[in-house]
């Protein structure tokens, strides 16, 4: 089998708090003993509610945050050795939350060019990547804009454009749509999907909107720094009761799929959609 | 009150100066305050004038625009002009009291109320045909022999454009917080200047918090996309001399060279 794109091994991380004079006074362990796979090419879901350590998880894939313990691989190459640093900030992009506060340029166009300069790509190249990335997110028509007048979604796919052009194997969405409305979500996710198929990038989402993620390929739930479930979106969201022991909120349709099957109807588990809700409850008729 | 602010503002209209390579701008605007501060005599002063029209009406911004700039030293000139009308000794034209009119003070008010005036629209005139990016490009490169002694120029470069860049984001910030402030009973423009300087410390506080916040997020996502400096960087938009800058160096120089001449020989 070919290289896990992410592979983590019993990782660990804590934060330290320290008083005044810099002794630890508190160790809060954000990451415990998590272990996490993830192919090239896939696109996974990592879910958990606020404080369950995945935004740490998504630091670590960047390389902004180093392992206490443990070891994490990104595309076969450890990130505690410093020496790999550059290559894997270079190979996975970062999306972070707030679009504002993640553009640097004041156009459009020399925002996404931002990364190729401080990879050192040629000029030429620069443009072509540039030109490239903003069309893969629909926002060439933009390139000569202020961010500033742009929406929040379209904000966000300048982000995306931004790290495409570094041409990553894996891009890490840390939140992406939380500031968003529902038409900045969709748009956001529409392209990341896009990313995914088209390109064959690895797509790692991190978010607590359920919602988003039932077209992943796989999908991690983390509940205080560690991987409390696994597996498929159809296998997840048919084990209704330990999602909610999370504090996770199941998907509406999921939801009333559960609750009419409490309620004695014989409907198969983990229901996503609502086509497939009609489709089994029609079944049930005939 | 806040939209009035207007560091960096650009007004493209795509004339030859706009078009001109930002460090001709920079030296041309060195040029232009030596100019003004240097020349001498009646003759001086309508080539000056001269120089400083053509540039205006080369550039096609609105001299009404221009004007708008000058609004805000106003005050400034005005007691720049008052100090020198009545603390120049000389010829006393008027007096009343102890305060004293020369006929020096008259002339030296006029002159240096010129030579503002011209400083403001000379250097306006540069920001306006200059995008603040180019600006800092043009800054970068043009001070770069100073990194051989260890100054921060791409450092400082870089910090400029994010300041530019996040100036309206803030403003947006302020009006958000001072609405917020407001829908909680508070106000901003009631009572002596001491209570209205008071009033701002809810204001203030947050967009602090919130301004160290957002350089905290931004220089993670730089440092993200790989950022590290200025060292192996390549540039997307390299700045490259066209013959256009090449002419605009030599007209510059003559006509410092011009100006100088006149000054030894009157």
């Amino acid at each position: 089998m070919a290289t896990m794109m992410v592979k983590a091994r019993q990782l660990v991380h804590e934060y330290i708090r320290r008083d005044e004079e810099g002794n630890p006074i508190a160790t809060q362990a954000a990451l415990d003993h998590v272990d996490i796979d993830i192919e090239p090419g896939s696109f996974v879901a990592i879910l958990g509610h606020n404080g369950s350590g995945k935004s740490t998880l998504a630091k670590h894939l960047n390389v902004l945050l180093s392992p206490t313990e443990g070891t994490l691989w990104v595309d076969g190459k450890d990130t505690s050795d410093m020496d790999n640093l550059w290559k894997i900030r270079q190979n996975t992009g970062m999306v972070f939350q707030n679009p504002d506060n993640q553009i640097i340029g004041s156009i459009v166009e020399e925002d996404v060019g931002f990364g190729p300069e401080n990879i050192g790509v040629p000029t030429d190249e620069i443009w072509q990547r540039v030109e490239d990335s903003l069309r893969a997110v629909g926002m060439l028509k933009y390139r000569s804009h202020s961010p500033n007048k742009l929406s929040g979604g379209q904000k966000q796919r300048v982000a995306i454009a931004g790290v495409v052009a570094m041409q990553p194997k894996c891009i890490v969405l840390d939140e992406p749509t939380a500031m968003l409305d529902p038409n900045g979500r969709k748009e956001v996710l529409r392209t990341v999907h896009e990313l995914n198929r088209k390109k064959g990038v690895t797509i790692i989402l991190i978010t607590h909107y359920m919602e988003e993620v039932t077209d992943a390929d796989y999908i991690y739930v983390m509940d205080s720094g560690s991987v409390v479930m696994q597996g498929t979106p159809r296998e997840i969201f048919s084990r209704v009761e330990s999602l909610k022991a999370h504090r996770m909120d199941v998907p509406q349709i999921t939801l009333l799929a559960h609750e009419l099957k409490q309620a004695g109807l014989n409907l198969p588990d983990g229901i996503l959609t609502r086509e497939e809700l009609i489709e089994a409850l029609e079944k049930l008729q005939v | 009150m806040l939209r009035d602010i207007t560091i960096g503002q650009y007004y493209p209209t795509g004339s030859v100066i706009h078009r001109m390579d930002p460090r001709v701008k920079l030296f041309g605007t060195l040029v232009f305050l030596i100019s003004v501060f240097a020349y001498k005599g009646i003759v001086g002063f309508a080539i000056v004038t001269l120089f400083l029209a053509a540039l205006i009406s080369i550039s096609k911004v609105p001299f009404r625009y221009m004007i708008k700039g000058l609004r805000a030293i106003m005050i400034l000139m005005l007691i720049t002009a008052l100090f020198n009308l009545f603390l120049t000794p000389g010829e006393v034209l008027i007096q009343v009291w102890k305060l004293k009119i020369t006929k020096e003070g008259v002339m030296s008010a006029i002159r240096m109320a010129i030579r503002l005036t011209y400083l403001i629209l000379g250097t306006s005139l540069m920001t306006l045909t200059t995008t603040p990016n180019q600006l800092t490009d043009g800054l970068e490169k043009a001070l770069k022999p100073l990194a051989k002694i260890h100054v921060p120029v791409h450092e400082i470069s870089m910090m400029m454009s994010i300041a530019l860049r996040f100036i309206p984001i803030l403003i947006e910030e302020t009006d958000k917080i001072m609405k917020a402030q407001m829908a909680r009973g508070a106000s901003f423009d009631e009572g002596n200047i001491i209570k209205k300087a008071k009033s701002l410390i809810p204001l203030l506080v947050p967009l602090f918090v919130s301004a160290f916040r957002r350089a905290n997020d931004l220089a993670m996502a730089m440092e993200a996309r790989c950022y590290c400096g200025g060292d192996g960087r390549t540039k997307m938009k390299p700045l490259r001399y066209q013959s256009l800058d090449y002419q605009a160096y030599a007209v510059l120089i003559l006509y410092l060279a011009l100006l100088l001449a006149l000054r030894v020989v009157l």
